[in-house]
Order: C-alpha cells, then structure tokens, then sequence
C-alpha cells in the first residue's frame, strides 16, 4: 500500500497544478480522493521520461529491443512462405503489368540508328524523312529481319497504325536485295568478294596486326538490345585497327555479323560469306571518297580497285529501294507513329485507355466512332453500383433475419446462403442462361401464365439485365456474410431500450439498429463492389455486348489482340480506380469501422 | 400471493402466468401490486421469473394469462413504446452510435419534443446524475459508473412514472456499487417515480427498497419490508435465501400460544417460534440468524436454554468474528459476534454453551 499511496500523493499534486485539464478525466462515479483503476494509467503517464535502465546498466529500450528481436526474427521466419509467395504470386506480377502499361523499349531496341536520325526529323513539315533514315532504316531492318525481330516491331506498331505489320513482313522478305545491282557489280568484278576466308584476312587485318576490339563491343551491345540474348565469350575475330579506322562503318556490321554468325548460328566466322550488309556498307564507304593511300594491309589492292570500279557506279538509294518495296513507307503517318513511340516509355497505352490518342500535335481524343473504354469503365462502375445496391437490398433482411434467428436455425440457413458459395461459379452463370433465355425457364413459365405473348418473349440475357441478375447472384454471400457478423453482434437489447424509450418499430430500428449495422453494409459493399469491377466469367457468359464489362476488354487485349500494354494499362487504371475508391470510403465511413467477420 | 389487491395501486399484476413453451410455467399465478412512488424490488436466483414479470410489465414478452394493469389500464395489449415506462437495462444498451447527449436526446425526439425544450431536459437529467459535463461523449469513453448513470439519466428523462431496473449494477465493482445504490434510492424518493428493480444480489434489494419481494419458482415466496423479511422470513427458502442463516433438524414436540418446543436430531430440545409448522410431529427446519446466538454467559438471558457447541474455526473479519460451530450434528452452524473491547476470541476445539432468544430461533416447514 505504501508505495502506491506516495504516487498517489504525486498525483493529486499534479492535479492541483493543472486543476483544469485533469479535472475532466476525474472519474464522476467515485469520491474524488478515492483511487480508481485508471489512476495506475495516469500516474505512469504522468513519470518523468528520462532514460530508464535495465538492471545491467544498459538502456531499457535497447535492452528491450534486443529480447524482442529474436521474436520479431522467429514471426518473420514463420511468415517468410507466405510472404514469399505473395511477392512472387501477387506483388511481382502486378509490378510487371504496372510497368508493361508504360514500357515501350522495343521501338529503340529494334530501329536504334532509325531513332538517333528520327530525332531531327520534325513530323510537322510536309516531307517525310530523307536517305539518311532511310539508311540507318537498312541497317537497322537489315539485322532485326536476320534475328528475326521486325515482325514482333511490326506488330507493336500494327496497334498505333494498322497495316505495319505486313509492311514490316514485306521489307523483312525483300531487305536482302537492297543495293543487290552494286553489290552484283562488285562480286562480278572481282570474285574475291565472294570469298569468306579473304574477309576474314581483310577485316581481322591478317595475323599479327594490331587490333581494335571498339566495334566488336558495340556490335555485341547492338545484338544484345535487340535481341535481349547475351552474345558474351570469343566470337574468333577481331577486328584490325587500321581498318577499323578506315572502314568503321564496314567492320562495325561485320562485327555484327561475326558475332550473329558464332553465337545465333554457331558457325565459324571466316567459314562464312559475310550477308548483303556488310558489302553494301563496305560499298557505301568507298563510294563516300574514303582515302586508301596510306593503307597498306591486306586486300588494299583489291580495295582501290573495287573503289575505282565503284565511282562508275551509281549510288544506292535506300529510299528508292524501301518505296519500290512498298509505297506506304511514303506514308508520313508511318513516320509520325515511329518517331512518337521511339522513346522506351510511353503514356500511349494509358491514353489509349481513356479513349485519347498521341498525336504531333499532341494528346487528342480519339474520333467518337473509335471510343470504346471510356464508355465501358462508366458502364463497369454503374453496373457494379447497380449490383452492390441490388445486393445490399437482398442481403440486408436475409442477414438481419440470420442474426435474429436461433443459431441453430441460422446455421441451418446459413447453408442456404453458403450453398451456391460452393458451386462452380461456372455452373451458376450456365445456370442463370437457361433460366433468362428467350426459351428459358422464366420466358417459359410467364408464356404458360399467358402474362407476356409467345411471340413477344422477354430479352434478360445477352444484356445488362442479365450481368446484373447473375451477378446479384452469385456475389450475394458476400453481402449478406460480413452483414451477419455485425449484426450478429448488436445485441437485441438496443432495439427494446429504443421501444422502452418510446421508439416505434421502424424508428427503433432506423435510429438504433441501422446505424450500428453499417459497418457490414460497408464491408460488403466494398467487397462485393471490388469484386464485381474486375469481374470477367459472368459477363463474358450473360453479358452479350451490352452487358461486358472493362475486365472483358483486358481479357481480349490478354488473349486475342495480344496488346499487353493497353491491357496492361486497362488493368492498372482499374487497380487504381478501386485503390481510390477504398481510400474515399476510408475517408468517408473508415475502414476501422469494416468488419469482415 | 400474500399481497391483498389494493385500489390505490399503480401497478398491478392479476394471475398472471407465463410461459415459453407451452409446457412449462415460467411464473405461476402472480399477483402483486405496487402503490405509486414505492421502490419495489424483485429479488431471487436465476430462473426464478423475475425478470420475465418485468419484461413483460415493460412489453417485451406477453402475458401467457392473467392482466397487468398501469394506474388502473391494462396494458397487455400496449406495445412496449406507447407505455411509458422508463427501463435501465443490465449493460445499459446505450447507443454506441451516440453521443451521450444524443442518447438522452433519443427519447424526447420521438415524442416530438422541441428542440429548446429536449435541450434543456438533457441537461437537467445530466446534472442530475452529477454527468453535466460528459454531454459530447461517445459511451465507449465512458467508465463503467459513468456509463450506469447516463443509462438513469436516459430512462428518466422523459419523466417516466415509472421506471424498470433489471440488474443495474451487475457489471460494477463493489465500491461503486454500493455508491450508486444508495444514489438510485435518492433519486427514485426524490423524484417520487415508482421502481421496479431486479437483482439477484440480497444485499443491494435489503438496502434499497421499500418492499422486496422474493421469488422463486416462478411465484412470489414472500413480499415485505427489508427488515420483516429479515427477521421473520415466513419459510425456509426466504430463510435461508436471505442473509446468513443456520439450520438445524428435528421434529416438532409442542405446539402452544405460537411458540413450538422441537426435538432436535441428537435428543436435545429447544424452544422456538412456530413460524411454518402446524402438526406435532411434524419435521422442521429450524433457523437463527449468525448475529443473534450468544455464548457469553452474560449477555444471555435468564433461564435462556443453552446447548453445547464445539468450536472448529474462528476467523478474524476486522468488524465481526465469525466462528464456526458444531451443534447438533451441523459442521455448518455460524455465529458472529462484534468486535466489541471485552469480546472473548474463542479458540477451536473450545467448548461452548451457546444460547438464543425463542422469538430469534424459527420453526419452518422442512424442505
């Protein structure tokens, strides 16, 4: 008794000093001088806060700190499955479609020289772009049609500009034959051009020269961009200083090819006839007035002769070439669509999402006839309100009637509520096609009843009345189960002090008992309405084209299209819809208040 | 059943009978009437039907036969919101939803009170549980206590004139308790309502009430003042219900002039008020309060007849001494004796002569 009497002389002293704020936690119910079991609470609050010791002189928090630590560390182990499922099974996935909706790398990846030239190239004059990016198109298109990567840019771009796609088909086919007449002019003059070992010496500089490895590693990050395949280890070639200064162009898709040669088609370099590129980047070169008099490595003779016979040569133009291919690569939209998607990330998908499109003059809506999703997101949030109402008002009076019930009866209804919980989700939505259609069950009963015409039958499936009733349905139990823990725990005793107290039934029930039920109206609705946002099966089965909602779109994107960006951003702007409506409705009713059960 | 029908009463009940289902009478036959302005309190072990009379005086169950009447009205056909009567619940059932204010506010709002009006009655009813300050509170900010006085406050706001109480003070500790005890009689005298109160707790219906009456099995075992009931409980049941009681068995001798003389199981004889026992011959409970068994030779009447009694236990209580006797066969038999300065602390295994007054030893029907 004796130490608890001195804190409580500290105590009362405090109080006096500060009469007023403590005034109003002094418990009204007992004598003011006598303890009550909260004063324990106030006298600890009310210790000075200096650093307190353990026993072996160390600070208390670090000592406490420690003696929890190899709880936290056994909790932590104990949770690691789970946690490492979720980040793998949930967490990384979600990541991936957060950054496939912006991720945009395969443009620069593929087209890398097309984009550093595109860069100067203003979409807003009249012409489209001139030889050079033309050219940097070659010998980007030249490799990306050997590694077999145009289709997939190709279709990248089909999804900004229809009919890409066959037209990087078409190049891809075609690409080998550019410039074909000078190359045919260079092998016909001198046949040692077609001879992979006299490349190798030209290129390699011969045995013992000195050597620049520059152009092999750019080459060997060009391949691994585009290809995302590592090209690491000993390719059998080197190239020779000299030249490489000389023809940087020229060992650079050599280099190129070597590598492509030794790791993609595991062959042997100076086995290999080097492909159309690298002759016509090496005609390119001794056409441009490169100097040959000071070199004196191999194949200089051949070289000055090939550059004599070359000057009689016309150039090649890359531009004719690509428009004798096909005439769209005349096409400026062609060319727009490029340069607008060059960047590694894009908005494009997300503005796609809501119905805008990238233009050169910037962000603009799409034409009325091609909005799709601005329509079915408003469609997807009123026909998940619509299905959150209908449920609340089904699933209130079979909640309230299961909380009132004796558990035994309750539990017996339960299972009736619980019953279609456990049937295929399959099942149910076939169910409800042949109970709506025109030749169901319903239209059947009411013709037999002669309430509608045999020939007049009602339409309630392929539509939004067939989404909403299947859906009520099939997401009821999530209404009515966390509805019934709440009530569940409102004693009936609130609604007879209500009636003692004067209250009729309905006000009884409206002031007293409805508002204490809320917390599991909002626990249901939050998680019938979230649900039902991203729903997918049921509309797909009963919602025709009317009755789809945005999850549908996704999953056509996913499986059909195969536009994992607009998909992906469609899927992000859902996850955020519903991250923001749970954080209004934490403003608004505070998820403290949810009770789930 | 003892209570004769009144024309002044407030409340009456007339034969009435409940039951649930229809095989078992929960109250049998109860008749009872309650005089305006009087704190009546009904008492007894659970399952006793106590708090089935005052749900069905508040409406909450019907009667199964008989009539309730409110000065004078039936009302067993008067849903329990159109009756009037003020109820404080065993939890309370304040609103959690609620502030404190608006709980009190709740039943003036549904009579249509004006708001200056409800205001002022809020604040009257608040002050008057010594609660003035605790208006803007949800309950759940509440102690226990705090709690228990809104929950008076919020059943006398609307000036009932007559409020139910089913256990009050259940959920309270016991300093608390006696505290409000004593501040609900106050109230109640002060306001002159009339009070039902339930409580299975003989302590708190002695201390309160104006009449108790006890039930069990469904009737009414005896309905007196507290002090009647204490020291002249009419059977054993009240006997041994009420207060600390000893028991002794034996058989009835002689009955003359309302005194009785009984054999005891071990051959001696006593004599006793006959209280519940009619024949000679007859088997009796014989019952003495703790308090009123003497040994100390002087305080005892001349010619008061003393039998033996050997002491197994004495336990120090600070105000009393309780000793543990055995007389006549009972290991059980207690006495208390005040700490007074020349009080001798008896020793077990000491032996004793203890006495009584025959009016203090009552003869009732054995069980």
């Amino acid at each position: 008794m004796r130490p608890f009497h001195t804190d409580k002389n500290k105590f009362d002293k405090n109080k006096d000093a500060n009469g007023d704020t403590m005034s109003d936690v002094t418990d009204a119910t007992t004598a003011k001088n006598a303890p009550t079991p909260d004063d324990a609470l106030r006298i600890s609050d009310s210790k000075a806060s200096g650093p307190v010791l353990a026993a072996d002189g160390t600070p208390l928090k670090k000592s406490l700190k420690r003696a929890l630590r190899a709880q936290k560390l056994r909790a932590l182990a104990l949770i690691a499955p789970l946690l490492i499922f979720i980040l793998i099974t949930f967490i990384a996935p979600i990541g991936d479609m957060l950054f496939r909706s912006v991720e945009n790398q395969i443009v620069s990846s593929t087209l890398q020289n097309t984009v550093v030239e595109l860069e100067d190239w203003d979409p807003a004059g009249a012409d489209i772009p001139g030889e050079p990016t033309f050219e940097a198109l070659y010998w980007d298109l030249f490799l990306a049609a050997e590694a077999k990567e145009h289709t997939k840019l190709g279709t990248r771009l089909n999804y900004e500009e229809t009919g890409v796609s066959s037209l990087f088909r078409g190049v891809g086919r075609g690409i080998d034959d550019f410039g074909e007449d000078q190359v045919e002019a260079l092998e016909d003059f001198d046949p040692v051009w077609e001879d992979e070992m006299f490349w190798y010496t030209l290129m390699s500089g011969g045995d013992g020269a000195e050597q620049n490895s520059r152009h092999l590693s750019a080459a060997r990050e060009r391949l691994t961009t585009l290809t995302t395949d590592d090209f690491i280890g000993s390719a059998g070639f080197v190239p020779g200083a000299e030249i490489s200064e000389l023809l940087p162009r020229t060992i650079s898709e050599y280099s190129t090819f070597a590598l492509f040669t030794v790791f993609a088609d595991e062959d042997v370099v100076a086995e290999e006839e080097p492909w159309e590129a690298v002759k016509v980047s090496l005609i390119q070169e001794l056409t441009s007035g490169v100097d040959l008099a000071g070199y004196s490595g191999p194949g200089a003779a051949e070289l000055r002769a090939a550059q004599d016979m070359l000057a009689d040569q016309p150039a090649i133009d890359f531009k004719q070439a690509f428009l004798d291919d096909d005439e769209d690569w005349a096409d400026s939209g062609l060319w727009e669509t490029i340069k607008l998607y060059s960047p590694p990330f894009t908005t494009g998908y997300f503005l796609k999402a809501v119905d805008l499109q990238k233009t050169v003059g910037g962000v603009e809506a799409v034409p009325d006839g091609e909005k799709i999703y601005g329509t079915l997101f408003k469609r997807t949030l009123f026909m998940s309100m619509v299905i959150m109402g209908s449920c609340i008002l089904l699933g209130y009076p079979i909640a309230w009637i299961l909380a009132n019930l004796p558990v035994r009866t309750a539990n017996l209804l339960l299972i009736l509520v619980l019953l279609p919980f456990w049937t295929s989700l399959l099942v149910r939505t076939s169910a409800w096609k042949v109970m709506l259609q025109q030749q169901g069950v319903i239209n059947d009963i009411l013709v037999w009843l002669g309430m509608i015409a045999d020939d007049s039958r009602l339409v309630m499936i392929n539509n939004q009345f067939g989404t909403i009733v299947a859906m009520t349905h099939i997401l009821l139990p999530f209404m009515i189960l966390p509805m019934y823990s709440v009530m569940q725990t409102i004693p009936q005793t609130y609604l007879r002090a209500a009636k003692s107290l004067g209250a009729t039934n309905w006000t009884a029930f409206w002031r007293v008992y409805f508002p204490q039920s809320i917390p599991g109206i909002g626990a249901g609705s939050i998680l019938v309405f979230i649900l039902s946002i991203g729903y997918y099966i049921t509309p797909e089965i009963v919602g025709g084209t009317t009755g789809t909602f945005i999850s549908n779109r996704i999953a056509y994107h996913i499986s059909s299209s195969l536009n994992w960006g607009l998909a992906a951003a469609l899927g992000s702007i859902l996850l955020a819809a519903v991250l923001i409506l749970y954080w209004a409705y934490d403003k608004i009713v505070g998820i403290d208040n949810v009770k789930l059960g | 059943m003892t209570d004769s029908q009144s024309s002044d009463a407030f409340v009456a009940f007339e034969r009435v009978q409940k039951s649930y289902d229809g095989e078992n009478l929960v109250v049998k036959d109860l008749n009872l009437s309650i005089p305006k302005g009087e704190f009546l309190t009904m008492l007894g072990p659970s399952g006793s039907g106590k708090t089935t009379c005052l749900m069905m005086l508040a409406g909450f169950e019907t009667a199964t036969h008989g009539s309730i009447l409110l000065d004078g009205v039936s009302i067993n056909n008067i849903p329990p919101h159109k009756r009037g009567i003020g109820m404080v619940f065993q939890n309370y059932a304040l609103f959690p939803h609620m502030t404190v204010a608006e709980n009190l506010s709740f039943p003036l709002e549904v009579r249509k009170i004006g708001k200056s009006d409800r205001e002022a009655k809020v604040k009257r009813a608040l002050d008057m549980v010594q609660m003035g300050d605790f208006g803007g509170r949800r309950p759940a900010q509440l102690s226990g206590g705090q709690q228990q006085r809104i929950a008076l406050a919020r059943a006398l706001v609307f000036e009932p004139e007559l409020v139910l109480m089913d256990e009050p003070l259940g959920a309270l500790d016991k300093q608390l308790r006696e505290h409000m005890q004593f501040e609900i009689t106050k109230l109640a005298h002060d306001l002159g309502i009339t009070t039902v109160y339930v409580t299975h707790d003989q302590t708190e219906a002695l201390t309160m009430s104006d009449r108790v009456a006890v039930f069990d099995d469904g009737r009414i075992q005896q309905i007196d003042a507290p002090d009647t009931l204490y020291e002249s409980p009419k059977n054993s049941f009240v006997a041994q219900f009420i207060g600390e009681n000893n028991t002794l068995t034996g058989v009835v001798k002689k009955i003359s002039d309302g005194l009785c003389e009984v054999e005891l199981d071990d051959g001696e004889v006593i004599d006793c008020k006959a209280v519940n026992v009619s024949d000679v011959g007859e088997r009796t409970l014989v019952s003495i309060r703790p308090e009123r068994v003497e040994y100390d030779p002087s305080r005892l009447k001349e010619g008061t007849h003393t039998i033996k009694a050997e002491v197994l236990d004495f336990v120090y209580m600070g105000d009393i001494f309780r000793t543990k006797l055995r007389v006549a066969g009972n290991d059980d038999f207690v006495i208390k004796t005040r700490n007074a300065p020349d009080q001798r602390r008896l020793k077990p295994g000491e032996m004793i002569e203890i006495g009584w007054l025959p009016e203090d030893c009552r003869a009732l029907e054995a069980r």
